[in-house]
This record gives C-alpha cells, structure tokens and sequence, in this order.
C-alpha cells in the first residue's frame, strides 16, 4: 500500500489531482477492499513511548480491537518525530488510518486538507469540555477529539512542608515565600521545565494565563509580570538554573531525589511517583497572582485524528476512535496513565474515584486550548515565548526585553 | 560495444546511486527554497514560487547572525582542539610501547558511542548542581561553572563535548600518517643531531601534510553540519545561546514551519560544505601540494 501511495504521489504531479484520485480508488480496490465495506485492519501511529503509557494504551487499543473486530497495525514514534512522520505521510499518500497527535498541532495537520471533519462519522462533539472541542477544530469543524486531557498542577513534597511549617501555597507571594523558605543546602524549593521548546511554553503558560496575559501580545504589562515572577525565582535562588535544561522527566527525577520540595508538573507522572514508596506527596492546583483566583492551565492531550486514507479504512478508524472515546474505555486509558476524562460527567466521577486525581479534574475545567486563539501561527509564537523565558532566567535580558523581542519574533 | 560504452557502463550503477540518493534530495531542497512550502505543501503540493524571498527573511532573521557567528566558533573550536590534541596522541602512540594498542583502541570510545548518548551523559555532567564537573571544581576549592545555565558558558560547553566525540577521529587518521613515515628518516635525522622537537618539525610535520590537509578538511565538512550533540545537550538554548545553522534550519523547519525557510539555511551549509569539499579535492589529487 506504501508503494502505491507514492506512486500516487508521483501520479498526482504527473496527471493532476482528479485522475490520482481515479488511480487512488483503484488502488485501494487493488488492496481487496471498496468503498461502503468497512477494512478489517488499520494501521494507528502515537507517541506513548514511555513504558507505563504505551502498556496502558496497548491495552485500550486491545479492548477496542475486541470490540470492533477491527485489527489495529500499533506503530510508535518519538514526540519530536512525529510531526515529520506526519508530513512525510502526507506528501507520500501515506497516512496512518488514525493518528493521536499532541493537541496544539491538530490545526497545522488539518489545514493541509488531509484530515476528515468527524461529523462524516457520526462521533457527536456534545458532553466533552470546550477546550479539547476546540483544540481539534480547524475553521469550524471539527476533526478530533481526545479520549484523555490532562494539565499541570504543583506537586509538593507532604515530609519537607510538614518539616519547614509550610502550608501547600495558593498564590504567588505564597509560592515564593514556600520556594524560599524549603530551599536548604541541595535542594531547592521549586523544580519546573523551562527547555527552549513546546514543553517550556507549556510550562509558563499556567502563569502567563493565570494573570490574564494573552498570546496575541507577548509583551503586555501582565505578560512581564509573569514572567518577571517565574524567572525571580531562579533570580532569588529558590529554583535551579537547571531549569533551563530539564524536561519535564527531568523535573521528575529531582522531586523524587529530593532536590526540590516543590515542582510544576503533569498527572501522567503520577504513577511514577506512586512507585517511591517513601515518598508522601500532595497535589494542589498551581498557584494564583491574588487569592481566589482561579488557575488557566494550558490543555494537554493527545487528540485523535483520521486521516483521508479512503472510506473504508476511514469507516473502521471512526469505529475504533468512537470504542476509545466511549466512558468505559475512556477511564481505563486515563486511569492507566494518570490523565483526565474528557467528557465532564465522566472526569467528575473519576475525580472522587481518585483523590489524587482531583486537583486536576479541577483545573482541566477552565484550562485553555494553547492553538485555539493563534490556530496555525501558533507554532511559532510558542518558540517565541520560550526563547524569552530562557532570556530572561538566564539574565541575558530583562523580562520585559526578551518578551518585546519575542512578540517581534513571532508576530512577524 | 566500444570501450568506451564498456566505460560507461561500468559507471552507470554509481551515477544512479549518486543521483538518486545525492542529486534528487539536494535538488528538491534547492527548488523547496526558493518556494513558500509551508505544512499545506506537503498534502496539496502546492507551493508558490517566491523567489529569494526565504533566503531574505531566514538571513534577515535575528537569530541568523548570531547562528552564524556560532558555527564559526564552533566548527573552528572544534577543529583546533581535536586536532592539535589528535595529534599529540598519535605521535605519543606513535612510539611503541606495552599497552600502546590497547589504549589506543580504548581511546576509539567516543568515535563508537552513539551521539545521542554521548550527549547525554554530557548533559548530566554539566549539571549546575549535581554534575561531576562542578563537583570535582568544588572540592578542589574552585566555583563551579553555569555550564548549561550561562549564554556565555553553553557554547563552551558543546564545543568541549564535541571536541572529546571528535579526537578519536584525528588520532586514527594521522597516526595512519605517522606510520607511512619511513623510520629511517628519523634515523638520519638523529645522525645529524636533530633533538626531537627538530625532528617533529622538519621530519614529521611536512611529510605528515597531506594527511593534515585531509584530517582538517573533513572534519570541516562534519563539524559544520553538527546536529545531535547540540540538540541533546541543549536545545539550541539557552536564549538560542547555542543555536548554529543546523539546529537553526531545523528550528526554521519543525518549530516555526518555514520549510523554505529551513531549505534555504541548509541550502547555505551546503554551499559552504561543498567549498570545502572541492579544497580537498584538489590537496588529494596533488599529494604532497
């Protein structure tokens, strides 16, 4: 099928796109299957490369395949090579029948016009929240959606509060009085990811949007404020330098060694945290500028996309995606790797199943879709952003230099 | 047949591995460069025609003069050190003694690690505060070094890496070299009363000169196009503090989706690569030039 997919792509510059899809339908007629039958195999690409990931979605992937009779062909790429091996599948005809693709880069793949809208399918939109909806739609339709979501939220070390008299912060001036007072000797009070790329921005971003900045203008007033407060924290000395060069993995890692009381990070590292068996941590939503305000986290999560690959592998990709977004299925997925029901019903119920789960039920109702307002500029406004967080916690510019260059950069 | 045609023959199989695996990308890259080839281009294949435009804005591009900058003093830096300390080793192997091959094998290492490895474990002895560099300062009572955290420290601290992954190399290719020096060379030299500084200068050093010109122009060629190891180690960052043209290109390419953009940079690095291919061209065609 590969082959001929390039053939067509080559067919395609050669005779035009009418007759390569003449030569498409023939094509997929030569593989023994027509149109209106449904394929009894299809080939799914995602990232769950980590271990504990990829074990729990091998499992609702072989629910799925129980359930629909459909054989699922599993290929799994690295994050950073998964828009490459997108691209190259859409210009080679070669695209996997369903593909689960980070969030922010539904819009980029759905411009390209290689996505089918899910309403050819049937799959209704309704009782999911907004965010991930949004997330997955491309100039009014919608092409996607997510069987789990997730957010950040700060995990804090239960031992070393209790130990130093600190209580679990819940705004900024309490955030940086707790990173202050816990950073002793090795460990530092706070741990995040400030890395120069997607990962970085979606580390910021809780703050960004917490204090009612806005992509759109990098440099405003509440974005330097931000910003200003993110990299004090590294300024005053309660947050490693290494941020600069820890992903989020890497955050983990020093949580669990000890050398940070405090960190900025995701649910799916839950597990990973349950294992330790002396470590007592908590979970609270991040922390807010002014009490009582309610956290913007940016949304996380892998949305499900079919691709145009012909009806009958299109028919079979809708039947397995609706098997991974009905609510059982959806639970077992997210209870297995420590994310967020997307349907609101269903995440409340998983929230009181999972105390430790809460925080982030919680948060995932207000948080915000990181392509929705920028669609396809986002990309590039992101790189941006993160190149200026770096500047300004290494002190190469001042908050507001870096984030007036960023908005110069991005906005071009 | 004519032997000529024979001639011909026999070339046809490596002009049709050159053009199809050489000729055929560098084309498509020349003709992506001058186009607007954006995400979309590659499901629709269209892509307009623009011109310079990408060559323009990737060199108007702030990040371009200082991505440049630093492939300069990363591909000089490299280069000097691996060679200059490749070279003291192959003339210390270049005597024999017990263990020699041995450690000359053990020293091959770096060549064999895998880059995204290497990196790695670099990146973790560079940590601030638990790396094995600034542990080691600290307890010899010097301040440990912002090695990743710095804009000034990160570009040394790459180039370190990739002179430690590059020495290997030299050390092979010009302790080849020193053994195609006839012994007795230094043997008349050491009748004339030559000390052993003297001998490396009018001995070793000329005769090792087409070798040097080899070692240097292909290690050019490499170091130039150094992706792995910055990417592992950091990103570009910080600050795009190491950002070169490679990783630059590719930021253009996968961060921003300017892939004519992307194209046009790496279209640049080529043009560059292949001024210095044809140098060594010619130093090999004339051996002793």
């Amino acid at each position: 099928m590969t082959a001929l997919s390039s053939t067509i792509a080559r067919l395609n510059k050669a005779i035009g796109r009418p007759a390569a899809a003449v030569a498409l339908v023939l094509a997929l007629a030569a593989c023994g299957s027509s149109g209106g039958s449904a394929a009894n195999s299809i080939t799914e690409l995602d990232y769950y490369t980590d271990q504990q990931g990829s074990a729990a979605w091998q499992k609702v992937l072989d629910t799925c395949a129980r359930q629909t009779g459909v054989t699922i062909q599993r290929q799994t790429v690295p994050t950073d090579q998964m828009l490459p091996k997108i691209l190259q599948g859409a210009s080679s005809r070669s695209l996997p029948n369903l593909v689960f693709t980070d969030n922010p880069t539904v819009q980029q793949i759905a411009s390209t016009g290689a996505l089918t809208p899910l309403s050819d399918y049937g799959i209704a939109t309704d009782s999911y929240y907004d965010s991930i909806v949004k997330a997955g739609t491309y100039q009014g339709k919608v092409y996607g959606l997510a069987p789990g979501v997730n957010g950040l939220a700060l995990l804090y070390n239960k031992d070393m509060l209790a130990e130093a008299g600190v209580e679990p912060p819940r705004t900024w001036d309490e955030l940086k009085a707790a990173a202050a007072k816990l950073t002793k000797g090795q460990r530092y009070g706070l741990a995040f990811s400030a890395i120069p790329s997607e990962e970085g921005t979606w580390q910021f971003l809780p703050f960004f949007w917490s204090n009612g900045a806005d992509l759109s203008t990098l440099d405003s007033d509440r974005a330097v404020r931000a910003l200003e407060f993110v990299s004090g924290l590294v300024s005053a000395g309660s947050a490693s330098k290494s941020v600069l060069n820890w992903n989020q993995n890497d955050v983990a890692d020093q949580f669990v060694a000890g050398n940070a009381a405090m960190m900025i990070n995701g649910s799916w590292n839950l597990a990973r945290l349950d294992d330790e068996k002396s470590l007592h941590y908590g979970v609270v939503p991040i922390p807010t500028p002014a009490a009582g305000g309610e956290p913007t986290v940016a949304l996380g999560g892998e949305i499900g996309v079919i691709p145009a690959t012909g009806q009958a592998t299109q028919q079979s990709a809708a039947k397995v995606l609706s098997c991974l977004l009905s609510p059982d299925v959806m639970q077992s997925w997210d209870a297995g790797h420590a994310y967020v029901p997307s349907k609101k019903d269903v995440a409340e119920k998983f929230g009181q199943q999972h105390p430790t789960m809460q925080p982030f039920v919680t948060e995932v109702a207000t948080a915000r879709s990181r392509s929705a307002e920028l669609g396809e500029r986002y990309p590039k406004v992101s790189q941006a952003l993160a190149t200026a967080v770096q500047a300004a916690i290494t002190g190469s510019q001042s908050p507001e230099q870096a984030l007036r260059q960023a908005q110069q950069a991005g906005g071009s | 047949m004519s032997r000529r045609a024979a001639a011909i023959a026999f070339l046809l199989p490596a002009l049709l591995y050159v053009l199809v695996f050489f000729g055929y990308p560098l084309v498509y890259n020349i003709l992506m460069s001058v186009r607007d080839y954006s995400v979309r281009s590659f499901y629709t294949g269209e892509a307009p025609f623009v011109g310079v435009a990408n060559y323009l804005a990737a060199i108007g591009n702030p990040v371009f003069g200082k991505a440049a900058l630093n492939t300069v003093w990363f591909t000089v830096g490299s280069i000097a050190f691996q060679f200059g300390i490749g070279l003291a080793l192959a003339v210390f192997f270049n005597g024999r003694f017990l263990g020699s091959a041995t450690l000359r094998a053990l020293l091959l290492l770096p060549w064999l690690l895998p880059l995204v490895v290497s990196g790695a474990v670099w990146r973790w002895m560079f940590d601030q505060d638990h790396g094995v560099l600034n542990t080691a300062l600290r307890l010899v009572g010097l301040p440990a070094v912002p090695w990743l955290t710095d804009t000034g420290w990160a570009l040394p601290a790459v180039i370190l890496t990739n002179i430690w992954i590059g020495i290997p190399f030299n050390l092979v290719l010009l302790h080849g070299g020193l053994r195609a020096i006839p012994g007795s060379l230094y043997e008349a030299a050491a009748l004339d009363g030559a000390n052993a500084w003297q001998r490396f200068r009018d001995v070793t050093w000329p005769l090792l000169r087409p070798v040097t010109w080899i070692v240097l122009m292909l290690g050019l060629v490499y170091t130039i196009k150094v992706f792995d190891v910055i990417m592992v180690i950091t990103g570009g960052g910080p600050a795009n503090a190491t950002q070169t043209l490679t990783t630059f290109s590719y930021s253009l390419s996968f961060h921003d989706f300017a892939f004519g953009q992307g194209a046009a940079i790496g279209n640049v690095l080529i043009l560059v690569a292949t001024g210095f291919g044809f140098v060594y061209l010619r130093s090999a065609r004339e051996p002793l030039a």
